[in-house]
């Protein structure tokens, strides 16, 4: 289990240029195993950054390792400017697989991370319920998580991440269990939510289409081991209706030019074989 | 969740004549306690009709042995011995579930607390206690202690071992997400890990409870006569099999309400998320 809990750090002025998180020759050994090797890497403040991949190339090692779940092998996680050390205030983790509590009902489960931190029962469920409208869960403070459809779950598992009021979120390929269409809907909700939440994100996804179209950076990892290939700005107008976003000629030549880059390292993978 | 019990509903299938009264028939079939009070008639209905061939002079029929435990309890006997067996059994079951469940949790928590513990239960578990009984005299004497120790090395290993299969079992991703939201490690534990695994330590408990009250027994079988033992050995020797019979199903009814308070207990108090689908 991973290291000491960082308590409060005094408050530093922070420029809008200093990225919020910065990766810094980030290695990581399972064993014998190389997982991750010499990644460099800047998130900037207030911006969404996927680690896009395919299975195996670390990404979700990666975000743990910020998250302070994970230890690095080599290397160090700054987060405004402070080395990581473990698990902090400042951010906040959205799971793959939820991570909800089956025995505690939603407005118990959004509530759990301040439950944590000891605020009052009545504050952190006035909390919660404010973030549980935001998420479109109102009726459902109530219910159990197996009570829920895997979209519902996945929006108590970020109606709870939003509510610790993190500035950093971190979220593990968080729509790998709900279906495609409400993969969609999401996806348009979770950027509403952001474009007035002002979080930087870090966003886990195996998926090139979802990476180009919420990222403000994509970061292409390949594997064995599994290394930083690429920095792609997809540079999208997000001014228009979330449809017009994907017909939008950035969109399609973002995805193009990272597929073809992920083609080509495949290509040589199978030849190496 | 709505009531399965109460809506279960009956397809109508296409080819098959249907008429109301089979429709309401099979509905009335589907209902869970119809079939477990069937399941309960046929087994007193077989012992009923068992008892009247006679399989055996020595076994009375279902209606003389309830009409020897209604005896017992209108004289007030069978309320007597039950106090006097509660008595180990509470002490002891008492005992394993506060120093069993510690053990359990350390167990679970500490690699090298397994090691060196594990194999020390696993026996214990696999090996016939019950034979031991006797011996604890040597040691306890026959006062309440033995009997207590009696109960006790009946239910402890099944307790120790469901909470340490329970903690073990507690889900990764649960322990990363109290990590990742910064628990305490005394938060970990009494938010994550105990409510994670209570239907473990509850299934131990209910185990336990009902390994106790056989290790009571026992004891006032093997130890001194006294309580329900008693009740069945004095029968016994005096012939009255209805009576002895009564004890013994007494004992059969009484493991099996406690059992049921016991889960009824655990949900209400860990699982509430159960109560409604349960």
């Amino acid at each position: 289990m991973p290291v000491a809990v960082k308590t409060a750090e005094p408050v530093r002025l922070r420029s809008a240029a200093e990225p919020a998180i910065r990766l810094r020759g980030i290695g990581k050994m399972f064993d014998d195993f190389r997982a991750l090797e010499g990644i460099d890497l800047d998130f900037p403040r207030g911006e969404l950054t996927t680690l896009l991949g395919p299975s195996g190339c670390g990404k979700t090692t990666t975000l743990k390792i910020v998250a302070g779940l994970l230890e690095a092998t080599e290397g160090e996680v700054l987060v405004n400017g402070q080395p990581v050390t473990g698990p902090g205030p400042e951010r906040a983790f959205v799971f793959q697989d939820f991570a909800l509590l089956p025995w505690a009902n939603v407005l118990r489960n959004v509530a759990f991370g301040l439950e944590l931190r000891h605020v009052p029962k009545e504050e952190r469920e006035e909390i919660a319920r404010r973030y549980i409208a935001e998420v479109g869960l109102v009726g459902a403070e109530h219910k159990f998580p197996h009570e829920l459809s895997g979209g519902m779950r996945q929006r108590v598992g970020l109606a709870r991440a939003l509510a610790v009021d993190a500035e950093i979120l971190l979220m593990d390929e968080p729509f790998a269990s709900v279906d495609e269409q409400n993969r969609r809907k999401f996806q348009e909700d979770l950027l509403s939510l952001l474009a007035h939440e002002k979080k930087t994100v870090i966003f886990v996804t195996h998926s090139i289409e979802e990476a180009v179209y919420i990222s403000d950076q994509v970061a292409v990892l390949t594997r064995n081991p599994g290394r930083l290939s690429r920095v792609v700005r997809p540079e999208i107008d997000r001014s228009g209706h979330f449809d017009e976003l994907r017909r939008s000629p950035a969109y399609l030549d973002a995805v193009d030019e990272i597929w073809h880059e992920l083609k080509s390292y495949l290509d040589d993978e199978e030849r190496a074989r | 969740m709505t009531d399965q019990t109460t809506t279960a509903a009956t397809p109508v299938r296409a080819g098959f004549v249907h008429t109301d009264v089979m429709a309401a028939a099979l509905g009335f079939f589907r209902q869970v306690w119809v079939m477990r009070t069937l399941s309960i008639l046929f087994v007193l209905g077989l012992w009923e009709w068992a008892g009247r061939i006679p399989v055996s002079p020595t076994f009375p029929t279902f209606t003389q042995t309830m009409g020897a435990l209604f005896g017992m309890m209108a004289d007030g006997s069978l309320f007597t011995a039950y106090g006097e067996t509660l008595k180990p059994m509470i002490v002891g079951v008492g005992l394993c579930g506060i120093f069993g469940v510690a053990f359990g949790l350390a167990m679970g928590l500490s690699r090298r607390f397994e090691w060196f513990t594990l194999p020390v239960w696993v026996i214990s578990q696999a090996a016939p206690m019950a034979a031991i009984i006797p011996l604890i005299t040597f040691v306890y004497g026959i006062g309440l202690g033995a009997k207590v120790v009696a109960v006790v090395i009946m239910a402890a290993p099944i307790v120790v071992l469901n909470a340490y299969t329970g903690i073990r079992n507690v889900s990764a991703s649960l322990l990363e997400m109290g990590s990742s939201f910064m628990a305490t490690p005394a938060q970990r534990i009494f938010k994550i890990v105990l409510p994670a695994a209570s239907g473990l330590i509850f299934a131990g408990f209910r185990l336990g409870l009902a390994q106790g009250l056989t290790g009571a027994v026992l004891a006032e079988l093997l130890i001194t006569p006294t309580g329900v033992g008693d009740l069945i050995t004095y029968s016994r020797s005096i012939a009255d099999y209805p009576a002895m019979f009564a004890s013994v199903f007494s004992i059969i009814v009484f493991a099996s309400v406690a059992v049921t308070l016991l889960q009824r207990l655990e949900t209400r108090v860990f699982r509430p998320d159960q109560r409604r689908s349960g």
